[in-house]
């Protein structure tokens, strides 16, 4: 029947073992770390002795990965889990018997029997006065702050009792803030210098936009001349958001509009929830996380005073309808009537940060993009068009939301071409985050609530749409309806899950076999359909360089520009590691299981769509509404 | 006191193929053997043990290896690579070419300071005669034996003199001090086992291979053997660079320069600490006052708190930026400085500084960091009557 494949390069495989130790390594040491050294774990234990207390600890383990599996605490600021090590801060030193100065745990590595001690009096003291210097050139007024209470610095100069400010205070703000961006905001009077989010943007998401420039006491995080963010490449992703110890970052905040439209007795105000934020809010209300909210939210939301509560997983449904239509006919304008126009590989098109990497560093793959607008997008356009059709109302009054992990969705709502309603699609993209902060400040607790539905119709989504929220997601739920429209029968995986694509492995790629074929696909019969997946951009560059290399073929990609997909995007909440996105993935795969609904083309609303207002897939209103182009963009 | 020249190494004869020829019929065991015997020390201000670091590079297996030089003389005061670098560069290239035999490498690096980048015609010119009289390249004097030598130039940082920060901008990347370990002979440039040795280190290696390393022993104290290069400048007659052997004593030199009415001294340059008049008669050496290249000799006319500004204000500006002891420290203690010169720092909040200061020293990621606050703590120290006198003191 049918055959996958798992390939997997040594490399890949390497990634995979690196980011499961937490042992990400950068080569080109832009973050001062070094040439790092490739950890590996033999097995071997090796005796060091912590605080006077003996351990066996895993040699090669650095002394704060060893130290956190023994439940000691060192406290660590520029150090984070999914990134290299700088040891920069200077927080995390410890006294080693034998040496003499203090050592950084983040980064000295247990080869050889070692005694430790994490909180000498030596320790301590370095420890304040390191994190007093750094308050000193902070502006932390704390109470008008939007990390407040989940900001690192403030954390650890509570938790080593800074109660005086010896080196003074920054009481005035100094630098501008940066607002250009509709995704990022940057505030560098909040800036101490940890260069993780040089970290996130160089190394792990190889973007580039953030560096250290100048040198002393003038040293700053900076982007290209130091030009405003909305004027350089970046591709709003938000990790550094999400890895930024203080508010030096945050997410360019819509909340005063939404709750000004709210307020408007003249306006309609429509929210659609994407499943990401869904299986992420509960963790800033105190639920662990994994645990999905997804009816409660709902309850929320209309307590808010939002009139129409949706899903986005519909619109998810109608792109998968629409990019599956699309990827056959461009494999059979290629395969069958040899259009030299038509490009393969596809790539998805859903991520908006994504979507702005291939415009900046790859303009020559605009036209491998899907022309199917993201499912956000999507709604917004058919919410000011059909649904205001259906129901009767002025387009005019209606004010759409999206609520998303993500930041580059606020840059995808403003961008210029998506108007195709003839009004803005989406008015406001709203983050995790931000929602939250809304339902707090309405005095909601979200935990206690009764669920409630969605509004129909457009609130039904099938499991497939759900599962754009991990990375992978796409893809199955791409192959679920494709296989089907092409061989009549449903994907050959057990229960409907296409394992291979699923995961947290940077690439991942899997080979379906079409055969005993639907009539009018015999163009397809016995065809390989190779795929891919990857998430951060950085392995999508490794993708893409592969096939401008003329080296790796496949016939469709899905990329998503965050670590984990949307489930770890920009918008989520703060912390962000792999366990937790793990327990996204989770909640969002067992909801899947759970629906009865888990083919996008089964979702009887989508069927209804089709049959009242676009008539097919790709048909010429679809495409007026539904699909976009792409902008190259310089590098520069 | 007069200079003894059968205690000077550096400025005494020399031809091409001094110690070299004599190497390359070595084995690699064997130079490096003689040169922990020697016990060399970096005579770039730490101090560290040649013969144990060629040793460390030689064992690590990786490769390719690197022999780099480090000619980034930035310490200020310092002058003293210069000299070598303009007149006696055939020692340094040798040097490196022994290195390179004994670690098993067959590429050098001079990292040149910028503000030298004068000398650079000239040193490509040492280089290729070097080459045409078969003392570098291919087969080197028939030993079957590959080496060569390639100049990078540095911009100007003087981060860029710490070894790992070298290595970073060798890389092209922005000058910072790596993490250590690992050590560069463990991972340097390129991730590859390096040796990193100074200037003036490399340039005793010939001597040390002719002569032997129990010559070599005959000349400085019992920890600190051999002679040094000093580069003497201040209120002094005659400012310059000097050979003299370990041991010799500030007091010494301070008459060998005709100093007079002297003050303060500041040994081992901004990094360095600044003695009074009560240590003069200390010996220069490792294990006493660890010299580093430079001698700055103040007489009593010189304000003691516009010397120490100096010195931090340099800090202030070339520190990398990177670690929070070092980037805002030195900034705190500038600041402290200027309250001391109106007149408004508390005796309390000096304590706190100077605690701040000491807390520096071990905290700091790299040696410019853990060396920084020095001049401050030993102008605070030596010449507090002086500074606290100053009109307009607030007490507390």
């Amino acid at each position: 029947m049918a055959n996958k494949d798992t390939k997997k390069t040594k490399k890949e495989k390497e990634q995979k073992s690196a980011e499961k130790l937490n042992l990400a390594q950068c080569s080109n040491a832009a973050c001062g770390a070094g040439s790092g050294k490739e950890r590996k774990l033999t097995g071997e234990k090796i005796k060091v002795t912590i605080n006077d207390k003996e351990l066996e600890v895993d040699k090669g383990l650095t002394i704060l990965e060893a130290a956190r599996k023994h439940n000691i605490h060192i406290p660590s600021l520029c150090y984070h889990e999914d990134l290299c090590v700088a040891g920069i801060c200077r927080v995390c030193v410890v006294e080693i018997e034998g040496e003499r100065t203090l050592k950084t745990a983040c980064t000295y590595v247990v080869d050889r029997p070692i005694k430790i001690k994490t909180s000498s009096e030596k320790v301590r003291k370095a420890r304040k006065f390191v994190l007093e210097l750094m308050l000193a050139n902070h502006f932390g007024e704390c109470y008008s702050c939007f990390r407040n209470l989940n900001c690192e610095l403030q954390k650890l100069a509570q938790e080593y009792g800074i109660d005086q400010l010896r080196f003074g205070h920054v009481t005035t703000p100094r630098y501008k803030v940066d607002k250009s961006s509709y995704a990022v905001v940057r505030d560098k009077d909040k800036c101490i210098l940890c260069k993780r989010c040089i970290r996130t943007c160089v190394d792990l998401q190889e973007v580039g936009v953030l560096e250290a420039a100048n040198r002393g006491i003038d040293t700053k995080v900076q982007t290209f001349f130091d030009k405003p963010l909305a004027e350089v490449v970046c591709i709003n992703c938000g990790q550094c958001i999400n890895r930024c110890p203080t508010s030096a970052l945050r997410a360019n905040d819509p909340t005063e509009q939404v709750w000004e439209a709210i307020d408007d007795p003249n306006k309609i105000v429509i929210i659609q929830t994407a499943p990401s934020p869904r299986a992420a809010i509960g963790e800033l209300f105190g639920l662990p996380a994994g645990t999905s909210v997804t009816k409660k939210l709902n309850t929320a939301l209309r307590m808010l005073g939002f009139d129409k509560v949706f899903d986005t997983n519909f619109t998810a449904d109608l792109t998968i309808m629409e990019e599956g239509t699309e990827f056959l006919t461009r494999v059979k304008e290629v395969l069958v009537n040899k259009n030299k126009k038509v490009k393969l590989p596809m790539f998805t098109s859903c991520c908006p940060g994504w979507v702005k990497y291939a415009e900046h560093f790859y303009p020559e793959i605009l036209d491998n993009l899907s022309t199917c607008k993201s499912p956000q997008q999507m709604f917004g356009a058919i919410l000011k068009t059909y649904y205001a059709e259906k129901t009767g109302v002025d387009p005019a009054k209606i004010v759409t939301v999206a609520l998303m992990p993500c930041s580059a969705k606020k840059f995808e709502c403003n961008r210029p071409e998506m108007k195709s309603s003839g009004y803005k699609d989406v008015d406001y993209g709203l983050t995790t985050r931000e929602l939250a902060q809304m339902i707090k400040e309405a005095g909601i607790n979200l935990p206690e609530l009764t669920e409630s539905d969605f509004d129909h119709p457009l609130g039904l989504g099938s499991g497939a749409g759900l599962i754009f929220g991990a990375t992978g997601g796409v893809m199955e739920a791409a192959l679920r309806t494709v296989y089907e429209i092409v061989t009549g029968r449903e994907v050959p995986f057990k229960n409907l899950d296409i394992m291979p694509v699923r995961g947290m492995e940077w690439i991942r790629e899997a080979v379906i076999k079409f055969e005993k074929v639907k009539p009018e696909y015999k163009f397809l019969e016995g065809a390989e359909v190779k795929i891919a997946v990857a998430h951060g951009t950085a392995n999508a560059k490794k993708i893409v360089d592969e096939i401008l290399a003329g080296r790796g073929f496949w016939h469709f990609i899905e990329i998503m520009a965050c670590p984990g997909g949307c489930l770890g995007g920009g918008g989520q909440p703060i912390p962000t590691n792999l366990e937790i996105r793990e327990a996204r993935a989770r909640a969002i795969y067992s909801e899947d299981e759970a629906l009865a609904l888990r083919k996008s083309h089964e979702n009887p609303e989508i069927l209804q769509i089709y049959k009242e207002y676009f008539g097919e897939p790709n048909s010429h209103k679809a495409h007026k509404l539904l699909h976009t182009h792409y902008t190259p963009r310089g590098r520069y | 006191m007069l200079i003894d020249s059968k205690k000077q190494i550096l400025f005494s004869e020399f031809t091409p193929g001094y110690g070299l020829s004599i190497a390359l019929k070595m084995s690699p065991e064997k130079i490096i053997d003689i040169m922990i015997r020697s016990t060399l020390r970096g005579r770039g201000g730490a101090g560290f043990p040649t013969g144990l670091k060629w040793q460390a590079t030689a064992k690590a297996q990786k490769t390719p290896k690197y022999i780099v030089c480090n000619a980034d003389e930035g310490e200020p005061g310092t002058f003293k690579d210069r000299i070598l670098l303009s007149d006696y560069s055939e020692k340094l290239f040798e040097g490196m070419t022994i290195a390179g035999k004994a670690v098993g490498s067959n590429k050098g690096i001079v990292y040149l300071r910028g503000e030298y980048r004068y000398l650079l015609k000239k040193l490509d010119k040492v280089l290729n005669r070097l080459r045409k009289i078969g003392y570098l390249g291919k087969n080197i004097l028939n030993s079957g034996f590959d080496f060569d030598i390639e100049i990078v130039l540095g911009s100007g940082a003087y981060i860029c003199g710490e070894e790992t920060a070298l290595i970073e901008s060798l890389e092209g990347n922005r000058g910072e001090a790596r993490n250590k370990p690992p050590f560069p002979t463990d991972e340097g440039y390129l991730g590859c086992p390096t040796v990193v040795n100074n200037v003036e280190t490399f340039s005793y290696v010939p001597y040390i291979i002719n002569k032997g390393a129990d010559w070599f022993m005959e000349i400085g104290t019992e920890k600190s053997k051999g002679s040094k290069l000093f580069s003497i400048s201040g209120d002094v007659k005659f400012p310059g660079v000097y050979e003299l052997p370990f041991g010799v004593s500030i007091a010494e030199i301070l008459e060998l320069v005709g100093a007079r009415d002297t003050k303060a001294v500041q040994v081992g340059g901004a990094s360095g600490i600044c003695i009074s008049k009560k240590d003069f008669d200390k010996p220069l050496a490792f294990e006493s006052l660890p010299p580093g290249g430079s001698i700055i000799v103040f007489n009593k006319s010189r304000d003691m708190l516009k010397v120490l500004k100096n010195f931090i204000e340099f800090f202030v500006e070339e520190s990398c930026g990177q670690c929070t002891p070092c980037r805002e420290g030195n900034y705190r203690l500038l600041e402290a400085v200027e309250k001391l010169e109106r007149g408004e720092c508390s005796i309390n909040y000096l304590k706190v500084l100077r605690k701040l200061a000491e807390s520096m020293k071990y905290t700091s990621k790299c040696g410019l960091g853990q060396t920084s606050p020095n001049a401050f703590l030993s102008i605070i120290d030596n010449f507090k009557g002086e500074i606290l006198a100053r009109p307009k003191k607030v007490n507390d």
